[in-house]
């Protein structure tokens, strides 16, 4: 799998669907057999109840009233639905947390996106020693719970005096992100060939020039998969943004919509109305680049 | 290092400059490897989080060690890791496999599959507080017997209550895993396998299991590494309770450090998940032929 087989292979995916409705392109009735599994199939609707039922169920509650929560069944369409939670939750200052979780995603998504594809393009085009050893570092951070080491950066960003800043927030998201973005993007400029650096080069460009107008275009999909994925995680990360600011004033989403359970404990509908408006930004996120995330991350991973 | 031996070749020939390298490896430096030394000097500190950090000797080590807590808390860790494993290993390898297919529902199927991953821990874990509550959660309000338990509210339930909404977490990103590996297995090792009469389960059990024991190797590593992270989902679904039925190592760390105050012992509790970490992946690769693979990798 690779940056340059990864856009055939998206592809192809893309035109199986077509595929399959024209009998005559089908494939062989061996590999047909393999395909159509109905015990498989059967899972996979099961699955897909246990994942869409709660999905289904949080939309639905969040357009009820106070009052028809407890009465209604909770899987029916809501008899009179309401906008009302919605507008409780705008009204309180829902955008200021929206703000600062745009803010730290972009910020931390960036940074990470800067020094990760630096560092990969450095690692694959490399030769010293040095930067064999960096990528075993990045490895063996995939492997360790880093989260466990919260306690250290809660120091250091005290020591720092930022403690209670949206920076606060950026630098460690940021720096956690690193291994698993550098390993994908390595993973992706491994596969483009010598023979295009070699005619760069022979044109005199230095490295500067060939990672800018060679290895950023052509790793495109690998790219946009990792911003989507950073951003994800980020977007949704707790534990920094809980241990790393404390005013109201420098706090994200994830965070909003605890404490506003907290505060609203007995009106359900307007908790998950919160739980949907702060998911929101990041599906739509997810619907344009959804192809190119799968796609990548699975290349990343992949063998 | 690098600068010397890159001035050793011409110029043109060299690689690129381990500079480039530098950002990642400071920022990641900063805020990873050097807080893993710094966690190892706190654990043998008094600090409460606001004033400096006293020399306290192994004062929380032995603490931590004897503690009933915190041994319970390392034991549920395990257990939980050892569950999640066995639960989301065979759920994820199945959907992956299925979902691998090409037809258009499957590919429908798989968009779904994916949504818990975009909804943050916090919010899963407010949907699923609410949805188990057993006075107007689904198995109550639909009168379902078998949903309808106590399921926060009893030790034995809420670890397994836990366990369940981990899972609906991230059985997709895994899927997603076994499903990468599932398309990249040769097509005609399966046309052989049928010509010799190999029914599907057969198939399954003889070509695409083994074909697929890197992708094994790498979601269990992520899985068991990644239970010994499993902090926010927990805190806001049940606080470690009832009692301390469900307060994982992550969390029994930020309650003592975060709101007894108690840094030093704190320290001690993430040094032991750091240690466990790293001592789980070295089991994983050792045993599983993970370093084979990445020369095998290299080789392709």
């Amino acid at each position: 799998m690779s940056a340059l087989s990864h856009a055939p292979q998206t592809d192809s995916e893309a035109r199986a669907p077509r595929s399959s409705a024209a009998p005559s392109t089908r494939p062989g009735r061996l590999a047909r057999l393999r395909r159509t599994n109905s015990p498989g199939a059967l899972g996979g609707l099961l699955w897909l109840l246990i994942v869409l039922v709660p999905v289904y169920w949080v939309v639905v509650t969040s357009l009820r009233t106070r009052e028809g929560f407890f009465d209604a069944n909770p899987l029916a369409l809501p008899t009179r639905p309401t906008l009302e939670n919605y507008r409780l939750v705008l009204d309180n200052d829902f955008a200021h947390f929206l703000w600062n979780s745009v803010v730290v995603t972009t910020g931390a998504t960036l940074l990470t996106l800067a020094v990760s594809f630096l560092a990969a393009y450095a690692i694959v085009r490399g030769t010293s020693r040095a930067l064999r050893w960096t990528f075993s570092v990045f490895l063996l951070g995939l492997a360790i719970p880093l989260q466990a080491t919260i306690i250290p950066v809660y120091y250091l960003i005290a020591k720092a005096q930022m403690y209670d800043t949206l920076g606060a927030i950026v630098l460690p998201s940021a720096a956690f992100a690193i291994p698993l973005t550098v390993i994908i993007l390595v993973n992706f400029l491994r596969d483009i060939p010598d023979e295009l650096y070699e005619s760069m080069r022979a044109d005199g460009a230095g490295h500067w020039r060939m990672l800018w107008s060679l290895a950023l275009p052509l790793s495109r999909p690998a790219l946009i998969t990792v911003t989507i994925y950073d951003a994800l995680n980020v977007w949704n990360g707790f534990l920094f943004p809980l241990i790393l600011t404390q005013s109201p004033d420098k706090r994200v989403l994830p965070l909003f919509v605890w404490s506003f359970q907290g505060e609203f404990t007995i009106n359900i509908p307007a908790i998950l109305a919160a739980v949907v408006l702060s998911t929101l930004p990041i599906l739509a996120l997810y619907v344009i680049g959804r192809r190119q995330l799968i796609g990548g991350l699975t290349a990343g991973f992949g063998k | 290092m690098s600068t010397a031996k890159a001035a050793a070749t011409p110029r043109q020939q060299g690689g690129p400059p381990f500079l480039m390298a530098l950002p990642a490896l400071l920022l990641f430096g900063v805020f990873a490897l050097v807080p893993m030394g710094i966690v190892v000097y706190l654990s043998f500190t008094h600090w409460d989080g606001l004033g400096s950090p006293a020399w306290a000797g192994t004062g929380n080590w032995r603490e931590a060690l004897t503690s009933d807590v915190t041994r319970h808390a390392l034991w549920l860790t395990l257990k939980f890791m050892l569950v999640s494993w066995l639960v989301q290993t065979p759920v994820s390898l199945l959907l992956g496999v299925f979902v691998a297919g090409r037809q258009r529902y499957r590919a429908l199927l798989a968009v779904f599959y994916f949504v818990p991953l975009l909804i943050s821990s916090a919010a899963i874990a407010i949907i699923f507080k609410n949805l188990l509550d057993p006075n107007f959660g689904l198995g109550a309000s639909l009168d379902l017997p078998l949903l309808n338990q106590n399921w926060l509210g009893d030790p034995e339930l809420a670890f397994y209550a836990v366990v369940f909404v981990i899972a609906w977490q991230f059985v997709p990103f895994h899927t997603l895993l076994y499903q990468a590996g599932t398309r990249q297995i040769p097509a005609s090792l399966y046309e052989a396998a049928a010509i010799d009469g190999a029914g599907r389960l057969a198939q399954f059990w003889h070509i695409t299991l083994p074909q697929l024991r890197y992708t094994v190797v790498t979601s269990s590593t992520l899985m068991l590494v990644g239970s010994l992270t499993y902090f926010d989902l927990v805190f806001v679904l049940t606080g470690g309770g009832p009692g301390y039925a469900t307060r994982l190592l992550p969390l029994d760390m930020y309650i003592t450090g975060f709101q007894s105050n108690e840094m030093g012992l704190a320290s001690a509790i993430s040094v032991i998940l750091v240690a466990a970490g790293l001592l789980l992946s070295l089991i994983v690769v050792r045993f599983s032929g993970f370093s084979r693979m990445r020369s095998q990798q290299a080789g392709v």
